[in-house]
């Protein structure tokens, strides 16, 4: 028996309404190598051999390599606390709570980490967090056309080439522009930047650090962007924002963040946590679900969704988005780790990483040909030109069991011999040690 | 609760006539089935405006819905007040509770709107 509800005669004619000549046709955007090659499952197997199928699987994994990937999502540690609070029941859903009668604990808890990531950022509102740092900063440049009814995004280069992916896919469709300003050899050409900025613009889109590990201070740009009435929005790093300047001092109206760093071990496709932040007078345009602090008719502290009327099941059509939940146990992860350690702790950690990354970036810069990309400040990564091809020597390494960062030759143009390297405070002097010496001896 | 020197909209807008210019609100029907209305959202002063086009919205703790021009032409006003107060348009829905004014362009502003009977008689329905 199929379980297809539909009858040939009703896909038919749903076909006929939508304006198209066979399901084929419809399906046609999906590539053909992404399309299943047959619905013939296997039999059932027991649950022993279900077992031994994972652990096979799993031993694929390379667990014991010593890496200083990063771009964009790093290797910081996790206290023991965070897996033993998040992995009790009442916390195991990754779904958004709404029935506030029956879920008091759960809303306290996203209340106070949007509370969390509101200081962290120094901005005024937070939501209950979405998908990742890329679905965050999509909604952001979405939160910006709304509220300017303006139609032009200027993204800077050094914004992740994820993240600039994620956008020119999300926004295919959409009768959108999307600039991109290019970068000024590893730093944001500021003033292209300010110069691309017109009366059509909705959003001006910057990184900080940026993509290639560069640190900015974009106070000015974003002054100039609100005396043309552009959005303002910037995509943080957790972690450094305890030692930076804030999105908030520098100015920004959207902050948004990828939360990996912040209690999330390194996975490939995650699950993430994407942290939105904004200025008070955006709160309207913030997508998702945001969970507010009230009283009960007895005058008692109490935990409720708000603000609901943005979204898609009231507001049909007119929503904001169509996020209508959130990384609910992803975004308990960082409002644990950010408790567990504090302000502080937080800059500690921050302070470790940069610290390991300049003593990486000393020893590798005292390579025969090998050089800083930009002279800038950087935290705790930063990019390399070697005198060879950078994805050569990553391999290579690899075989060895050390991972000496991320070659950029496939996401920049004429960076073939460009190497991306990050620490965290758990990369120690001997690994760095091992990297410059590996490296050394391949050049 | 519905005056007699007003022109009304299917969709629940009243407009009353200044010369050239129209004054806009919501009615008494629509804030009572809207309820507490919480968030005003306004066009801005300079902003052209189109008679049965959205030209803002009202929230209220169950609901949210559009603003519809009753008229067509160029805002000269709109009633900042209902930004901290939008309660204004709960308590007082024809005078406090007022939207925005808007210098009337084109035709007859009373093409395609209700008189008070007819608006009466819609309410009925």
């Amino acid at each position: 028996m199929p379980y297809i509800p539909h009858t040939p005669e009703q896909t038919q004619e749903m076909l006929k309404v939508v304006g198209v000549a066979s399901l084929e046709a419809l399906f046609q955007d999906i590539p053909a190598s992404m399309r299943p090659r047959s619905f013939n499952l296997p039999d059932g197997m027991s649950e022993h051999a279900v077992c031994a199928r994972l652990e096979e699987l799993a031993r694929a994994n390379k667990t014991d390599v010593i890496s200083f990937l990063g771009g964009g999502f790093y290797d910081h540690h996790i206290p023991a606390i965070v897996d033993a609070l998040s992995s009790r029941g009442e916390f195991l859903t990754a779904y958004t709570p709404y029935q506030a009668e029956a879920s008091q604990g759960s809303l306290q808890a996203i209340f106070e980490y949007q509370t969390a990531v509101c200081r962290l950022l120094d901005m005024d509102c937070a939501n209950a967090s979405v998908y990742d740092g890329g679905s965050a900063l999509f909604e952001a440049c979405m939160m910006a056309v709304r509220a300017t009814k303006r139609s032009r995004l200027v993204v800077d280069e050094c914004l992740s080439p994820i993240y600039r992916t994620m956008l020119a896919t999300y926004t295919t469709n959409l009768q959108l522009e999307l600039v991109t300003v290019p970068h000024g050899g590893g730093v944001s050409n500021v003033q292209a930047l300010v110069d691309a900025m017109d009366d059509r613009t909705a959003a001006m889109v910057v990184q900080n650090p940026t993509f290639f590990g560069t640190i900015h201070d974009y106070t000015a740009l974003f002054a100039q962007a609100k005396a043309k009435g552009v959005v303002s929005v910037l995509a943080a790093y957790p972690v450094l924002q305890s030692i930076l300047k804030t999105p908030g001092q520098m100015g920004a109206d959207v902050a948004v963040a990828e939360g990996q760093s912040l209690g999330l071990p390194l996975s490939f496709g995650g699950p993430y946590l994407g942290i939105m932040t904004c200025s008070r007078d955006l709160v309207r345009q913030m997508p998702g679900r945001i969970v507010g602090r009230t009283v009960d008719h007895q005058g008692r502290t109490g935990y409720v969704l708000t603000l609901q009327a943005r979204e898609q099941h009231i507001r049909r059509a007119k929503a904001t988005s169509n996020i209508c939940s959130n990384q609910a146990l992803c975004a308990f992860r960082a409002y644990v780790t950010l408790c567990v350690l504090g302000p502080q702790g937080l800059a500690r950690m921050a302070e470790d990483a940069v610290d390991k990354a300049h003593y990486a970036a000393t020893r590798l810069a005292a390579l025969p040909g090998v050089r800083l990309l930009a002279d800038a400040p950087f935290g705790n990564e930063f990019a390399v030109v070697l005198p060879k091809n950078a994805h050569e020597v990553v391999d290579k390494c690899a075989s060895r069991g050390l991972v000496p960062g991320f070659p950029l030759g496939g996401y920049y143009a004429g960076m073939e011999h460009v190497l991306l390297v990050a620490c965290t405070e758990k990369t120690s002097r001997e690994q760095i040690g091992h990297l410059a010496e590996m490296v050394g001896g391949m050049l | 609760m519905i005056p007699d020197d007003l022109l009304y909209t299917k969709t629940h807008e009243w407009v009353r006539m200044e010369d050239d210019e129209a004054v806009v609100g919501i009615t008494h029907f629509a804030q009572s089935q809207l309820g507490d209305l919480t968030f005003v959202e306004l066009p801005k002063v300079g902003d052209t405006v189109t008679a049965g086009e959205e030209m803002g919205s009202v929230e209220s703790v169950k609901a949210a819905s559009e603003i519809y021009s009753p008229v067509d032409g160029e805002v000269v006003a709109v009633n900042e007040e209902l930004a901290d107060t939008p309660e204004a348009i709960n308590e007082d829905p024809y005078g406090e509770g007022w939207m925005v004014r808007v210098r009337v362009t084109g035709g007859q502003p009373s093409d395609g709107l209700l008189t008070p009977e007819e608006y009466a008689e819609l309410l009925e329905e």
